[in-house]
């Protein structure tokens, strides 16, 4: 039986999370449909359909659902749900936020945040902030699932999939969208960057923050992370936050500028595959994890690695 | 305006959890257990929105075991006034948890069902939206500033990229993030009192929910170490290092 994907997109494209959620999806079935729910969403519906192994796009176009209303992706995606044995959601906030009241509509459990499908009824997940990995095995006939991105490959494109508009289902009664302040910003997106470049604690205040993480991040061409504390303290916004209870990231190269390697903080980055420490103190534990430490106190260390990445050619 | 708060009682939040060697799930014999993190932050709020006046009783609820009467004397040490445990041995998936949520609400009635957005044990961050689908409630998830007023609240939250406010008709569920507010320590003389509240105790099967499980674990194992770095002792050797052997430059 088929199986649907529901896409993370921004109306004008599907975001990478989309294609690795494909990827995962391809392992359960080889029919895999994919959701672009918005609103001005066709251009979002044709990069979808442009994905490797997609059969066929669906295209639900309403406010509420370009809004992010939980109570508009159940109306939409619930009538759905006869035509597939699994649904599965990129597990950003958005998707975190809706995909378990689906789940709970069809009075199913969901699989959240898987990081590998072993077969089409069997997933891996982390638990205990990554501290362990569950092998489960689902006995639902209908599986709703979350899907880590960055556990997966990004499917290609190359794909030429039919796009069908579907009905968008009534809005939300009990439920009004009043404003939104989303940070624009020219950086790679965090989770699907290929390096990150994260400050903690050690930073002291927003403006240090500012001055030492941002240049060397625009640098390497890098997205920003902060670890929970900075994040707590004000130094950066919540949603640079990397760790267990932030983002996930998983890039080519990780960079930790004074963050002493709090175990949430390395679930929300230990997966990826090269980590670069630089913290004056000898024995923070983000040392265990990283591949290359530098012990020595930022103020110092970053102008001196800004000089050097210059004199590579950065 | 009653508010209910559901509680779970969760390994302390600073112990490293340890696989067990048989791969059967994580050891949680004699290791610290606490409220969950979120769950306070949830406590806090309700007990905010009681002092400014706004809500007239905090019921704080768990489901699990005789010892989460110690997570739920704590949310009463907090400021809630009375407790209920709905008691069983088993451990719950989230959705039994909101089925059996779901007939609690029915005995209660609360206006507003403010909960945490995951517990730090099964990460499956779900329990308040399914609740919220099933009772056919509007859901405010991942709070970071709640208002009310009237019959309405009017929600913070935060989502990719940034912050959205909703309104949503009451009742309905709050699920909170990190940054709705820095939970209290109990006072000596609140947990003292807290003693004195009443906490009811209720059997799971009174209410006659499924709770059969409907994910079964195969195994439970430790993620890949990674493996040791090295230390470098420069700027100019980093560099030198991710270029020629890392390769990520």
């Amino acid at each position: 039986m088929a199986v649907l994907v529901i896409a993370d997109n921004d109306n004008a494209t599907v975001r990478d999370g989309t294609h690795k959620t494909v990827t995962a999806a391809l392992r359960i079935s080889s029919d895999v449909d994919v959701l672009v729910a918005g609103q001005g969403a066709r251009a979002a519906a044709e990069a979808a359909a442009k994905i490797s192994g997609v059969r066929k796009v669906l295209l639900a176009e309403s406010d509420a659902l370009s809004q992010g209303l939980a109570e508009a992706f159940e109306a939409v995606v619930v009538p759905l749900a006869a035509n597939y044995e699994a649904i599965l959601t990129p597990a950003t906030s958005q998707g975190k936020n809706f995909s378990p009241r689906i789940a709970a509509k069809l009075d199913g459990a969901q699989v959240s945040d898987i990081v590998e499908v072993v077969d089409a009824n069997t997933f891996v997940r982390p638990i205990y902030a990554g501290n362990a990995l569950e092998t489960v095995q689902s006995t639902d006939a209908k599986k709703v699932i979350t899907v880590r991105p960055t556990a997966f490959k990004a499917a290609e494109e190359g794909g030429s999939a039919a796009i069908e508009t579907i009905d968008a289902g009534a809005a939300p009664a009990k439920t009004r969208f009043v404003d939104q302040q989303i940070v624009k910003s020219e950086r790679p997106e965090l989770t699907a960057a290929k390096i990150v470049v994260s400050g903690g604690r050690a930073m002291g205040s927003a403006e240090e923050f500012q001055r030492v993480i941002e240049p060397l991040a625009d640098k390497l061409g890098a997205a920003v992370g902060a670890s929970r504390a900075a994040v707590d303290a004000g130094y950066a916004p919540n949603d640079y936050q990397v760790g267990q209870t932030g983002k996930v990231v998983a890039p080519e190269l990780y960079v930790a500028i004074g963050i002493s390697g709090a175990i949430q903080h390395l679930a929300g980055m230990k997966d990826s595959k090269i980590i670069v420490a630089i913290n004056k103190d000898p024995d923070a534990p983000i040392f265990q994890v990283a591949d290359y430490g530098l012990v020595a106190d930022y103020k110092t260390a970053v102008p001196e690695l800004m000089d050097e990445l210059a004199k590579a050619g950065k | 305006m009653k508010v209910l708060v559901p509680v779970k009682r969760v390994i302390d939040y600073n112990v490293k959890p340890r696989v067990k060697p048989d791969n059967t799930g994580v050891d949680l014999a004699n290791v610290k257990m606490s409220m969950n993190p979120f769950c306070e932050i949830a406590v806090e709020e309700a007990v905010r929105l009681k002092e400014k006046g706004v809500a007239t009783e905090v019921v704080a609820v768990s489901i699990g075991p005789a010892q989460a009467q110690e997570t739920l004397r704590t949310a009463l040490a907090m400021g809630a006034d009375r407790a209920i445990l709905v008691q069983t041995a088993d451990d719950l998936e989230p959705l039994a948890v909101a089925k059996a949520l779901k007939a609690v609400v029915a005995e209660e009635n609360p206006n507003l069902v403010l909960m945490g957005k995951q517990a730090i044990d099964g990460d499956n961050n779900a329990t308040g939206q399914m609740l919220a689908a099933l009772l056919d409630w509007p859901q405010a998830a991942f709070a970071s500033k709640v208002e009310v007023s009237g019959d309405k609240a009017s929600v913070t939250r935060e989502v990719d990229g940034g912050l959205q406010t909703i309104e949503v008709a009451l009742p309905a569920i709050i699920t909170a993030d990190l940054r709705l507010n820095e939970p209290r320590y109990a006072s000596l003389p609140n947990i003292m009192k807290a003693k004195k509240k009443p906490l009811d105790t209720k059997e799971l099967s009174a209410y006659g929910v499924d709770t059969a499980p409907r994910l079964k674990v195969l195994k439970v194992t430790e993620p890949p170490k990674r493996g040791g770095g090295i230390k470098v002792e420069t700027a100019a050797d980093l560099v030198m290092k991710l270029k020629n052997e890392a390769g990520v430059l």
